[in-house]
């Protein structure tokens, strides 16, 4: 008898604790979700509002040549934001963790400091370097370009023609597929160093001293023994890195201009100006299932 | 904790100074374009980049005769204040109810939980603009609060449940033999030994919420501009150096918040974490 109405005032206490966040939860992010699946099933009405017939219309115009464009280019620059991300933060990553103890806390946080500081500010500051009255392109029309004039004045060659003729205008950096792919690896190369951390710090390295007793060169033992071992980390990294870029909507828009865009502006244009909710939803909803079967990967690998 | 230390094997000089160098090269990478553009936010010329002009408070000060922007400071903090107050109360509830209890379908409400942190940010901002256009609810401050909470408490969760971990339930029966109730128990054991996780987690929810562009954008309406969004129009608009003076004083505070939440949430063991 106690013991069950000890049991009833825990079942209370618990559904008091959780009450609160699985209404929210529920009616602000399950009932939303769901409708996004739903109205993506839907289809657009003559003046913009939805009209409920079941149909995968909004799914097959993915393969509209120009949707699969923009998905081409998309995966093209989440690939490389990944890559890129991999190749120089591995290595920072391996830097921060063969520091002294002491530094190690004190660079990681340095790393991270940044990370958490606005997004959009830190792609706006991009836009001030790379844009065509920026950073670079001061220096390049500006110094550049008169030391070039000065150079031709000095030494006659034939080279500083074309070189004074190209440092005349300004780089084309603004608006490309690589101003979105730098804004990216700037706003994601700490969750690659990260997990890379985490797993070179764990290395054991007694075993890279066993393939080096065993004659294997420096390369070969990186290549056979360190790379393996801190591979759960590199996976990690680059979901980590490859789930926000795919779904990147502040950097091309920012970055990329009018020219360079990915599937995020599809989705803004068709809910604010396209004003196509059905096709907006099927998009946003293949969008988060990809980011879903990513995080599900990266999950199954971080528990083996 | 390490048997075998990577460091003091270096071997050979070439490499380890070329990582070395990389190193460098990382950080500075990080770092100058927040310098460039605090920098450029101390520069006299009217373009909000190019040549230098000389140093000057010009565009702080006018940015503060700026009514607009004070406007979008105090949608800001009305919109950061509510939303960190609703989800830390909730948040901290339900890390109390899932690290102490155990319940069918925990798996399938962990997931849910986690769920707003992992979901793209362009998603769940369509998502809750859908949902509120279908209620004709009107967009405004109480829309974008709405939606703040709905990611916030998932933050708030997982820091104050970090904590929770650490946390030693023989003091709680210690308090109880000496014959405190439960809500006593509560009040002055459980409550201060984890108060650095919920005020680290306030503060995260806190950043996140002055911070967030995307879903503010969607969820908004005519009068409820916040800082974030103001910023966005004024890039897009034409570029101006109140801009960079506006980004500097943002970027300084959440830097200050990070590293106020950062401090107070180390107390909790186990160093730095992403979360």
């Amino acid at each position: 008898m106690q013991r069950q109405r000890r049991f009833r005032r825990e079942t209370w206490r618990l559904l008091g604790l959780i009450s609160p966040t699985l209404f929210w939860l529920i009616v602000f992010f399950l009932v939303p979700l769901l409708l996004v699946l739903a109205i993506s099933l839907g289809q657009r009405g003559t003046y913009g509002g939805v009209r409920w017939d079941l149909t995968l219309e909004n799914y097959a115009r993915f393969f509209d040549p120009l949707y699969l464009r923009i998905f081409g280019r998309t995966v093209f620059i989440a690939l490389a934001t990944t890559v890129i991300c991999l190749l120089t933060g591995y290595p920072l990553a391996y830097f921060i963790a063969t520091r002294p103890s002491g530094w190690r806390n004190g660079l990681l946080l340095l790393l991270m400091i940044p990370f958490w500081t606005n997004f959009l500010i830190r792609t706006y500051a991009w836009l001030l370097i790379l844009r065509d009255q920026g950073v670079i392109n001061i220096f390049w029309t500006g110094a550049m370009h008169e030391f070039m004039a000065h150079a031709a004045m000095t030494v006659p060659l034939p080279i500083w023609g074309p070189l004074l003729e190209a440092t005349s205008v300004p780089l084309p950096l603004f608006g490309t597929d690589g101003a979105i792919i730098v804004g990216l690896v700037y706003a994601w190369l700490p969750d690659m160093v990260l997990p890379c951390y985490a797993s070179i710090e764990r290395l054991d390295y007694s075993l890279v001293e066993a393939a080096q007793d065993l004659y294997a060169n420096r390369f070969r033992s990186f290549l056979r023994v360190i790379l393996p071992m801190t591979m759960p980390g590199i996976v990690a990294g680059s979901v980590l890195v490859f789930i926000p870029s795919l779904g990147a909507y502040v950097t091309p828009d920012l970055l990329g201009g009018a020219k360079s865009i990915m599937i995020g502006n599809v989705i803004y244009s068709q809910f604010m100006s396209a004003r196509d909710y059905p096709f907006g939803s099927a998009i946003s909803f293949v969008l988060m299932a990809v980011m879903l079967l990513g995080t599900l990967i990266y999950f199954r690998l971080g528990t083996e | 904790m390490e048997t075998t230390s990577v460091r003091k094997r270096r071997r050979g000089r070439w490499p380890s100074r070329l990582l070395a160098a990389h190193g460098v090269m990382g950080y500075l990478f990080l770092y100058l374009p927040i310098v460039i553009l605090v920098v450029y936010s101390f520069n006299a010329s009217r373009y909000a980049s190019g040549a230098w002009r000389g140093f000057s408070l010009e565009w702080y000060t006018s940015l503060f005769s700026n009514e607009a922007i004070g406007v979008a400071l105090k949608n800001t903090l009305i919109v950061a204040g509510a939303s960190t107050l609703i989800s830390t109360v909730f948040g901290t509830m339900v890390a109390l109810g899932m690290e102490r209890h155990k319940f069918r379908g925990k798996l399938a409400f962990d997931a849910l939980l986690y769920l707003p942190i992992i979901i793209p940010d362009i998603a769940m901002a369509v998502m809750l603009l859908l949902f509120f256009v279908l209620c004709h609810a009107r967009l405004g401050i109480v829309t974008i609060v709405i939606s703040h909470v709905a990611f916030n408490i998932s933050f708030v969760a997982v820091v104050v449940r970090a904590r929770l971990a650490y946390f030693d339930i023989s003091l709680e029966e210690a308090a109880q033999d000496l014959y405190a109730n439960e809500w006593q128990t509560f009040r002055r054991v459980t409550l201060p030994l984890i108060m650095p996780g919920i005020l680290g987690g306030a503060l995260l929810a806190f950043t996140l919420s002055i911070d967030d562009f995307v879903i503010t954008f969607f969820t908004s309406g005519p009068g409820s501009t916040t800082l974030p969004l103001r910023i966005y129009s004024m890039v897009k608009l034409g570029v101006t150096p109140e801009i960079n003076a506006l980004s500097s004083i943002m970027l300084v505070a959440s830097m200050g918040l990070v590293m106020l939440s950062l401090l107070l949430r180390k107390g909790g063991g186990g160093g730095i974490d992403i979360l």
